[in-house]
Parts: structure tokens; sequence; C-alpha cells
């Protein structure tokens, strides 16, 4: 037979088109911070950046636990009520007096409890995850207000040394606790995404389940398992969120889990799974983050500008994912 | 091919379901460094034996051994890891992942349980090298075409140690230079000793790539046989389980005389008509009281045929001629307007609405004609039904039963009266015969005549070469997703001719120059 070495005909061309979404968030967010620094003299500042950090630090460990969801193509819309549920019952355990060790292992076994209940009924009886996550997030809120009807203020020492800690430079510039925590999640999410048997199997599962299954990868446990990770980083974005505020409010974070999809989309994360990076949601979250200070800056405009741009810049990057075709279906 | 022991045995192979009986005491073998190819129509049992191979299905009876040991699969994880590898029709990978990745992910290479990737790509490099094919492995899957993907997946199956490959219906939607890339590979891997068992529906690949063939047929083994010794046309014969001096025995009907029919325009003239990776290309002409029969095998293309003439599928290109008026047939919608009507194969996934009762089945094709804003009056109702309920011998000759309470046959008149109640000037029947008994199968038969001399075309696909040959003025052949050939229906076609013609498919005849 013949042994000539076969150069297979491939059909498409090939770019790195996983990273294009990527590509063009960094590049939209240089852009962005361009646009700022040659109209406000004060964007320059390092410090900008760090506050950027600071403001979203909790956005960005929930952005990150969202990511392993939609990269196996599910959603978690629980996540908004899960983050304020968490800084509920820490602060009501905190001026019951309990001591804050404890306080925390309770805060953050709630989220990943929740979600992996959720997971369970997601893969178990096959149904949609919009809907059961949907589920999990009345039933997070309506424990909110069933704590307390009104604010909780926290006094806890632990809590108030954590919100008021700066790490700086000589110059001055500083970050929190809360951001060095985020990097950390961010940091150990990359590596379980790139190289973990765990993190592949949700890029499979993302890809094609039924393929997935006839590999012979642990589908259901995967499914279940992004659930409860996407549940533990709602817990401690919900930790790091009371140290920001100091308080815990049942009708703190409404509407949050949108700004996290989005946040993940604009990242490059294809909502129908499989494709996407951890290092995009950070991005992601950063674009966020720079359009709310951009329009800080600017002073006149309206807060309500935030979600308009985002709105657009939503829809541009889901037509993009559709151009491009990164599914290759 | 060897004559050392086989590397696996299956005896006396019976399995049941519900109401049906799938295998019963097959016995199959496979030698190392052989292809052997596993033929059969659809239904035969093809897929129960190879679920029942790896252990998808349990057995009722019967024996597995690999290498001499008995065996029995929980599933096709644990085959795999026993040696035993199956390749599906549809590649099972993943597209968004890279080439390495789908050969090695559920088993990559780790240090301190971190995927170890230079180990990844580097292995899977060496492996694709050892099936002679050079891809990027970092690259993602999706990104080659579906034979590199189909070879993806064999590379994945035999890295597991595969002493048996299973290949079920590999190329089924592969082009032919795919395929000649495929069967490279499988002749590589059958020098180095695997045994291969291939399925595949398309009799030119086993005569080019099998060397040795097992036949079922209805859920029993008819033969083992080498290749060389075992002509196409006897395949054929052993496929349908009819040898061609009984068929030769068949009562000659008034053959119809095809020449007057075929004088003036024809209602419907299709030229180069096709969809790719369904059927290929072809023309047909169909006459007002014409009988056109379409005759192959099951999977050789003959529903897609009818699909494409009721605009169920869209052709690729191609012209269409109503009345000898440039036409389109796009959709079913179109198709209806022209006056074509479609009894599917499938009746009861395509066709009656089981629920609803014998009387609302009928209307509704003629409702949807109408347009729902225009009800037809329930008197009106009433008649049409009572009249075709009387014609067609509907029993129970109540319009108010639900169809599910209905036998096969009268389910299938149901559909018929459906489409006769339209008034259709081509009416296409898709298998309109089988699984229902010989009575209603006379009554239906009968009933295409009586159509047909009233000036309605017909489009009759049947298995049943008699069938065709009773009732059609002109027979079009169907062979591996072609019109081979459109043969008059005269004296000097017989079941032997067709059947020739399915097997070999080389002489292009034409009925009607």
């Amino acid at each position: 037979m013949t042994t000539g070495t076969l150069t297979a005909g491939r059909t498409r061309f090939r770019l790195p088109r996983k990273q294009i979404p990527v590509l063009a968030t960094l590049a939209l967010l240089l852009v962005m911070y361009g646009i700022g620094v040659s109209q406000y003299t004060a964007f320059s500042n390092v410090q900008v950046i760090f506050n950027v950090f600071i403001d979203n630090g909790f956005l960005l460990v929930v952005a990150v636990g969202m990511t392993f969801v939609i990269l196996t193509g599910g959603i978690d819309l629980s996540v908004g009520s899960v983050v304020a549920m968490t800084a509920m019952v820490s602060a009501a355990l905190l001026q019951d007096g309990m001591p804050a060790a404890l306080v925390l292992v309770i805060a953050l076994l709630i989220g990943p409890t929740l979600g992996l209940l959720m997971g369970c009924v997601i893969h178990f009886f096959e149904i949609q995850p919009f809907i059961v996550t949907l589920a999990g997030m009345f039933f997070a809120r309506g424990m909110c207000t069933f704590i307390s009807g009104a604010s909780i203020p926290i006094t806890d020492g632990f809590w108030t040394s954590m919100s008021q800690e700066r790490i700086g430079d000589p110059r001055g510039n500083f970050v929190s606790i809360s951001v060095l925590i985020a990097f950390v999640v961010v940091v150990i999410a990359a590596y379980t995404l790139a190289y973990t048997r765990l993190g592949r199997n949700v890029y499979a599962i993302g890809g094609n389940p039924q393929s997935a299954l006839l590999m012979g990868l642990p589908v259901g446990r995967t499914r279940i398992a992004v659930y409860t990770i996407s549940g533990l980083c709602s817990a401690i974005g919900g930790i790091l969120l009371s140290f920001y505020t100091l308080s815990g409010a049942p009708l703190i974070a409404v509407g949050m889990e949108l700004d996290v999809i989005a946040a993940v989309v604009i990242g490059g994360t294809v909502l129908t799974g499989g494709a996407g990076y951890v290092f995009g949601t950070v991005l992601g979250v950063l674009v966020l983050g720079v359009i709310q200070t951009l329009i800080t800056f600017d002073g006149s405009l309206n807060s309500w500008w935030t979600k308009i741009v985002i709105g657009g810049l939503l829809f541009a990057f889901i037509l993009l994912q559709r151009l491009i075709g990164i599914r290759y279906k | 091919m060897t004559d050392s022991r086989p590397v696996l045995t299956m005896t006396g192979i019976s399995k049941s379901f519900p109401g049906v009986r799938a295998l019963h005491d097959v016995n199959f073998r496979l030698f190392p460094g052989e292809v052997h190819a596993l033929m059969g129509e659809n239904g035969a049992g093809k897929s129960t034996l190879i679920k029942v191979l790896t252990g998808v299905y349990d057995t009722d009876e019967g024996a597995i051994t690999l290498d001499g040991e008995p065996v029995s699969f929980t599933g096709p994880m644990q085959a795999t890891a026993a040696g035993v590898s199956t390749v599906f029709q549809e590649v099972n990978l993943c597209t968004n992942l890279s080439v390495a990745e789908n050969i090695f992910i559920g088993r990559e290479p780790r240090v301190f349980g971190a995927v170890r990737w230079g180990e990844v790509r580097r292995r899977a490099r060496a492996l694709l090298a050892r099936l002679d094919l050079d891809l990027d492995v970092s690259a993602p899957l999706g990104s080659y075409s579906l034979a590199i993907q189909q070879m993806v997946a064999i590379a994945r199956a035999i890295d597991i140690k595969a002493r048996v490959l299973i290949l079920d219906e590999p190329t089924s939607s592969l082009d032919a230079g795919e395929v000649a890339q495929l069967f490279r590979i499988m002749r590589q891997l059958r020098d180095e000793g695997i045994a291969i068992l291939f399925v595949t529906h398309f009799l030119d690949q086993v005569y080019e790539i099998a060397d040795r063939i097992t036949v079922l047929r209805n859920g029993g083994l008819v033969g083992e046989y080498l290749t060389t010794e075992l002509p196409q046309l006897s395949l054929v014969e052993k496929m349908i389980g009819k040898e061609l001096d009984v068929l030769e025995g068949i009562e000659e009907h008034s053959r119809r005389d095809l020449a007057a029919l075929e004088e003036g325009t024809p209602l419907v003239a299709v030229s180069n008509f096709g969809r790719a990776g369904a059927v290929e290309p072809f023309s047909l002409t169909i006459h007002a009281g014409e009988v056109v029969g379409l005759a192959g095998l099951l999977g050789s293309g003959r529903t897609e045929v009818a699909r494409l003439l009721f605009g169920a599928d869209r052709t690729d290109g191609g012209q269409v001629a109503i009345d000898g008026t440039a036409s389109s047939l796009r959709t079913p919608a179109q198709a209806i307007d022209h006056g074509v009507g479609f009894c599917s194969e499938n009746r009861r996934a395509e066709g009656i609405v089981a629920d609803l009762s014998v009387r609302e089945n009928m209307i509704l094709a003629m409702q949807a004609a109408r347009g729902w804003l225009r009800p037809i009056p329930r008197r009106r109702q009433d008649e049409l039904v009572d009249k075709y309920v009387k014609a067609l011998n509907i029993r129970p000759a109540d319009p108010e039963v639900p169809v599910r309470n209905l036998s096969g046959g009268n389910q299938q008149k149901v559909l018929l009266a459906r489409w006769l109640i339209t008034e259709p000037r081509l009416l296409i029947l898709d298998e309109p015969t089988r699984g229902i008994d010989i009575g209603a199968k006379t009554e239906i038969q009968k009933l295409v005549t009586q159509l047909s001399d009233g000036g309605m075309a017909v489009l009759f696909i049947s298995a049943e070469l008699e069938e065709v040959l009773r009732l059609s003025h002109k027979v079009a052949v169907m062979r591996d997703r072609q019109m081979v050939a459109q043969l008059a229906n005269d004296e000097s076609l017989d079941a032997d001719r067709i059947m020739q013609t399915i097997a070999s498919g080389s002489h292009r005849e034409e009925a009607d120059r």
C-alpha cells in the first residue's frame, strides 16, 4: 500500500479563531482606556485601575464561577441572590455574636450547597438550568428578606479590618484584600480549566454533551460540579461584598446575575458553551468597570448610560461570536 | 487473511424486544487481520448485533468470546477497555477541542493532576503518523473535514490497544475521495492484525474492502461468505431473501401501454434534481395517468427522491416543469399547490395524528389547502369521509373512532384518503404496503390501478419488486443514492433484470427514448 504521508485538507481557514473574541475585548478595553486617558488627566493615575478592581472584585469572583457554568452550555441565574444571601447570613450571625471564623465557614458553605442541589436537579431530572437556577434565585432572595427586612450593619473587628486594610506601593497606590482574594480565585480557576480533567471535561460537555458521554467522560459529575463551583464563587463574592459594604442588605445585588452574564459574554465565552477563557472574563469585568469609571469621570452623564453601553456591547459581541462561527457547526 | 483462531466469536445470539424478535440464533466470528462486512437491509439486525457485542444490550441467549475467553460487556466503555472499540456513523467527538485532546480526553497523561499538554500533543502526533495522517494536532477538530474527524475517531479508538474495531456505517456521509482515505487506513490497520467489523449499505465498498461477508436477514443469520466467492448478485438475493428463479414465476399482469401515456406534455418533468449527501442529481418525467415505480434497496435513496419531489427537502439545483411550464417545488406548500400529494413511509411519525378521529385525519390536507380561515362545512366533511370510508373499505366504518385504534392497514388507507380528498394530480406513495396484511395490500394495489386509470399520476415506492412490476408503467431503479436506470415495464422486464440492475448498476437504460 502507499505510504505517502497525507496532509489533510482543512475545510476552513485557521487563525486562532478561539482567541478572536478575547483579543477583541482586549482591544476594546485598551481603546476605552485610551479615551479616558486622553479626555481626563487624572485617568492615567494607576489608582484608577486599582479602583476598578476594588469596586468590582466581588463581581469578578462571581463571573469566574459563571464562566464554568456557561462553558458547559448552562446558565446560573441564582448568583446575585446567593451573593446577597451570603452577605445577609454573615451580617446576621455576626450580629448574634458568633465568632468571625465560624461565620466565614458557614457563609462559605451555603452557596456551594445550594449550587450542588441545583446541579443535581438539573442533571438527574434533566431540567433546564435556566428554570432551576431561576427557582434558586427566588429562593435565595426570599431567604434574605426572611432573615431581615432591613439592612444589618457589620461591626465585627475582622470584617472592618478586611475592609480597611490597604496593600499599597510606596507612592500611595493601593488595593484591598478583596482584590488579592479575587486574583487567587482567578488563578486557581484558570489553572483548573486549562490543566485538570475537570476543566477539560467542562469544555468537552460544552462542545457536545452526547459525544462527551460516549467518550466516557463523567458528564453528570462535571455538570453538578460547575454549579457547585458557581455557588462557591457566589459565596466568596458575597463575603467580599460584605467586606466592601460592611453590611448585609436584603435587596443588594439585585440583577447582578445579568451583569455577570454580560461580563462573561463580553469576555468572549460563547453562551452555547465550549469556548472561552477565565482571562476573557477578567477583561469582560474590566470593560464593565472602565465604562462605569468613564461615566463617573464625565460627571454629566446619567449612570444609566452604563447600561446602555453594556447593552450595545453585548449585542456586538454576540454578533461577533456568530460571525466567526466559533462553534464550527 | 489468516486462518488462525478467531479473535471474537458470537454463538447462538438471540435478543427479543417486546413484540419483536430482533435476533435469533445468530453466529458471528471475526479473525485477526480481516475486514469483515456485516450486511443486511434496515431492520435485519445489524445494529442490534453490534449493540449486543458492545454491551449496550444484554443477550437473551448465546455466548461471546474474546480470544477464546467468554466475555460479557456491560457497556461500550468496558468493551473499549477490553479492546473492542466502536466508531459510530456520526462522529462522536467534540469539535471545539483540539485534535490531540479529542484523542486523549479522559485518559490524558498527567503529573500531579495536571494534564501534560506537550506529552498529549507528542503522543497524538505519533499515533496519527501511524495512520499516515499529518494534522496540526493543536487545531480544533472542527476545522477539519468530516472524513478527517472520522479518522481522528478511529485514532482515539485504536489507541486503547484495540484488537477489534467496529465501524458502523462510517462512510455514509463521506464523498468518494474521503472514502478512499478511510479505506487506506482500514487496510493498514488490518495489515497490523486488527480485526475490523464494517457495516455499510454500499455494495461497491464491500467488494472493495471486505475479505469476508456475513449476511443477516430479519434477525436471522443467512450465512458467512468469502467476498471472492460471493457474486454481487447473490449478495443482493441473500439480503432480500428471494431466489431469482422463484421471482421469475410471478404471474404476468396486464402490461400497460407506456407509449400511449407518454404522448403529450408530461405532468411533472424534473431535471438534475439532487441533494448533496442524500441523492445524486436525477431526471424524471411523469405523465398524467402514469404509474412510475421506484425500486432499490432500503437506503438507496428512494425516499430522498420522493422528498425532493414533494419539496420536503430542497433540491440543490436543476429545473422542474409542471404541465410544460417552468415552475418550482421548493416547499411542501408549493408542491401541494401544484397538486402533489405525499404519503410518507413513516406513517406513525409523519402522517397519522393518532389521537384525532378518522374524519379529522382525512380532512387535514384538504383543510390545509383551503386555509384555516375557511372551515369545511360539517356536511361536506361527512359526505367526503363517508365516500372514502366506503371506497377504501376502511374498518371499523365509524369516522369518529380515534385513528390509533385502527390496524396498520386501515391507518394507511386513512392516510391515502387524506390525500385523495384533495384530488392530487401526482400522488407519491412511499412504501404504502409495508407492514400491512395481505388483504389491505391487495386493496391498495387495486386502488392505485384505478386512480391511474382515472388520470392520476402515481410515484410508487416499494421494496417488493413484484408489486412494483405489477403496478408500474415504468420503473426507475435506485442504487447507492443514484438513479441508475429507468426501465419501461414491457415483456422484457422482470424482477431478475431489476435485481441485476440494482446489483451491477452498470448498464444505464432509458425507457422512453
